[in-house]
């Protein structure tokens, strides 16, 4: 029994956030939302040197976790959990370039279509790419597809998994920013951080982060690997990603209606950086299954278990 | 990373499950805060220890099994699913005993661990006064040294004693220096309830049983073989307590994995589509513990602490708890107003966010100590 990551996964995690913080990973957002994906896609290269791409293949589910933990707290654009989880997994081989799909229902367009060397549906190619939408996260980039591919519940629970990872990171990061903020900002002669209105509401964004992350490693080690073995059955599987998806989920968008609280007006901009997390967040939330699905599911394995 | 269990420990396990199952009394004993309950439950601690599971972590000598924390965390696990009696001896075992393995003399040790193992003696924990609740520090009773007699002298008043309706001992803090401030000048004393001078007057609780009660100090002499620590250090001493009671000790994950389940087997004979998602926010949060925990076994394996983290933890049992027996509540329709285990159950989960520090100080601590946001400015001092 050792249920913390192993000195060589925190060095992954720390030499991908070194990389990630002198990245300008904003300022690539910022322009693939405006359609110009320069900077992002060298970034997305600079990011498949460092193996992001073949973990789903060659590590295991934990150093996909880890991995979009990190891009999650950096906001960095593109299909990652398309690329580095579900087609890696449902292809059983790494993807090359920049790949992404949708699996309807729950995941009905591909994001970043347009930037795509790749484009699936489920485990096929789509046979047209349509028109793009507008996500209330600018930098998600979502494509009508057509194609008659089939889900693989293996690689759709990855991606769960790795979703949930991304929310995970997102909601510290919004975590990090709001303490910083309210302890620079003063009001009534004192940092607004001094007061308990403030305090508590940033205490339970702390507890509700600090119990998403088990959920998620824990869901890590159940999950189908590179090996193909997973330790738990399918049900066991979908249960805990599950669990994973809606603990990160509602522990993300918790900190980020409080981040944006307690920033006041100035959160609710778009030029101010808190609204890339502010928005990927509520999108994330829904995708890759909603947290309705996601309960569901969780009491239909439980009770079929009993 | 695994959640795998070794070989030793699975045989732990299994050694604890089978005993388990062969002992734990197949109806639910009356409550403990009853006469005849608290007799039963320290009967059934008499039938643990005469096995050596009242106090597996404990050391050999004193009747337990050395347990790792991980095999802790697995033997309360299996209690809790065996559905096993509540402990009437957890004050004791789970809050005293650390401290006095770790600040009490060899002397204290052979006098108070075998008794306290064995539910002979039951301790009440006397922490809170009148005036000092959360504010603890501020506690005004007193002790007066007495050279002649190789003693102190307790004077004062505590209050919401734990178990002190019953219990033949207690334990608390004195302020022993009237000159010292707040935190300083307060000694840790162990004291029988049946001494002269000791007045205990039960309180009964939401619940109309005397779960706790205010005891009354009237010059009451406790001889130094009875103070805990070097006098004058109490609020350190005591301190190492209040961790254990927000931490890991007190609150084992498998309490609430077991009335997870509970609550979906409710679910199962009385399925509400319109409960469904409370359901699984209750299995969710219990999990998110279970998992939890093994994390923080693992940092105090490798030499780690929980320190303001504990904080972290009492706030999430002690809410999940609540939620959990609300939805049972709701679950049972009309009937959840009747006598039953859920209500009893809920009742005593509504004073998980007050105890051991009310939840509002711990979101102060995790503000202040985790977060690393600034102290609110405090009220005047005394």
């Amino acid at each position: 029994m050792r249920f913390e990551p192993t000195s060589d996964q925190r060095d992954f995690a720390a030499s991908l956030d070194a990389l990630l913080a002198g990245a300008d990973p904003v300022g690539a957002a910022r322009a693939w939302a405006d359609g110009d994906h320069a900077a992002g896609v060298r970034l997305w290269q600079r990011l498949a040197e460092q193996g992001l791409t073949q973990l789903a293949t060659e590590a295991s589910p934990v150093e996909v976790v880890i991995a979009l933990e990190a891009l999650g707290r950096h906001a960095v654009p593109g299909p990652w959990v398309e690329s580095a989880a579900y087609i890696p997994l449902a292809l059983g081989r790494e993807v090359d370039g920049i790949a992404t799909v949708a699996v309807p229902p729950h995941v009905p367009y591909a994001l970043d279509a347009d930037v795509a060397d790749d484009v699936y549906v489920g485990s096929t190619p789509a046979s047209a790419v349509g028109a793009r939408l507008t996500s209330v996260d600018p930098a998600r980039r979502l494509f009508e597809v057509t194609g008659t591919g089939e889900a693989d519940p293996a690689a759709f629970d990855l991606a769960v998994l790795a979703t949930a990872a991304q929310l995970l990171g997102a909601g510290e990061r919004v975590l990090a920013d709001s303490v910083t903020y309210v302890k620079q900002r003063k009001q009534f002669g004192r940092e607004i951080g001094s007061y308990q209105a403030i305090k508590h509401k940033l205490a339970d964004v702390r507890i509700a982060l600090d119990f998403a992350r088990p959920l998620a490693y824990g869901a890590a080690l159940v999950s189908t690997g590179s090996t193909g073995e997973a330790t738990g059955s399918a049900g066991e599987r979908a249960r805990a990603v599950s669990a994973a998806k809606v603990a990160c989920g509602d522990a993300a968008y918790l900190a980020a209606r409080t981040g944006l609280q307690v920033h006041g007006a100035i959160g609710y901009t778009r030029e101010f950086d808190l609204s890339l997390w502010l928005t990927k967040i509520r999108a994330l939330v829904t995708a890759w299954g909603t947290p309705g699905f996601h309960r569901d599911r969780i009491l239909t394995s439980l009770r079929e278990a009993r | 990373m695994d959640l795998e269990l070794s070989a030793s420990e699975l045989a732990f396990q299994a050694e604890a499950r089978a005993w388990l199952a062969e002992h734990v009394p197949a109806e639910p004993l009356p409550s403990l805060d009853t006469a005849e309950g608290f007799a039963l439950h320290r009967e059934w601690e008499a039938t643990l220890a005469e096995a050596r599971w009242s106090v597996v972590s404990w050391p050999s000598a004193y009747s337990g099994r050395e347990a790792s924390l991980v095999e802790w965390v697995v033997f309360e696990e299996e209690y809790y699913r065996a559905g096993a009696p509540l402990r009437v001896s957890q004050n004791g075992i789970f809050l005293l005993a650390p401290i006095i393995f770790e600040h009490g003399t060899q002397e204290q040790q052979d006098r108070f661990l075998p008794t306290m193992a064995t539910g002979e003696k039951v301790w009440a924990q006397c922490w809170s006064e009148p005036e000092a609740g959360s504010d603890l520090a501020s506690l005004r009773s007193t002790a007066r040294r007495d050279d002649g007699r190789g003693g102190w002298v307790l004077n004062g008043q505590k209050i919401w004693c734990s178990r002190a309706a019953l219990a033949h001992w207690g334990f608390g803090l004195f302020r022993s220096d009237p000159e010292a401030q707040k935190h300083a000048g307060l000694t840790y004393f162990l004291f029988p309830l049946d001494a002269d001078g000791v007045t205990v007057r039960p309180i009964a609780q939401l619940d109309g049983e005397a779960g706790f009660a205010e005891v009354f100090f009237d010059d009451v002499f406790v001889p130094d073989a009875d103070v805990l620590g070097a006098p004058g250090d109490g609020w350190r001493v005591a301190m190492s307590t209040a961790g254990n009671e927000r931490g890991l000790s007190l609150r084992s994950p498998g309490r609430f994995t077991a009335a997870a389940d509970r609550l979906l087997a409710l679910y199962d004979e009385r399925p509400d589509p319109r409960l469904a998602d409370r359901v699984v926010d209750a299995w969710l949060r219990a999990e998110a513990y279970r998992l939890y925990t093994w994390g923080t076994v693992t940092r105090l394996r490798d030499g780690g602490d929980v320190g303001a983290a504990g904080s972290v933890n009492k706030v999430w049992w002690s809410e999940l708890d609540v939620a959990l027996h609300e939805t049972a509540l709701e679950l049972l329709g009309p009937d959840a107003e009747l006598d039953s285990r859920w209500l009893d159950g809920y009742t005593f989960a509504l004073s998980g966010p007050i105890y051991a520090g009310t939840n509002e100080i711990q979101r102060n601590i995790i503000a202040e100590r985790i977060l690393g946001l600034p102290r609110e400015p405090k009220g005047a001092q005394r």
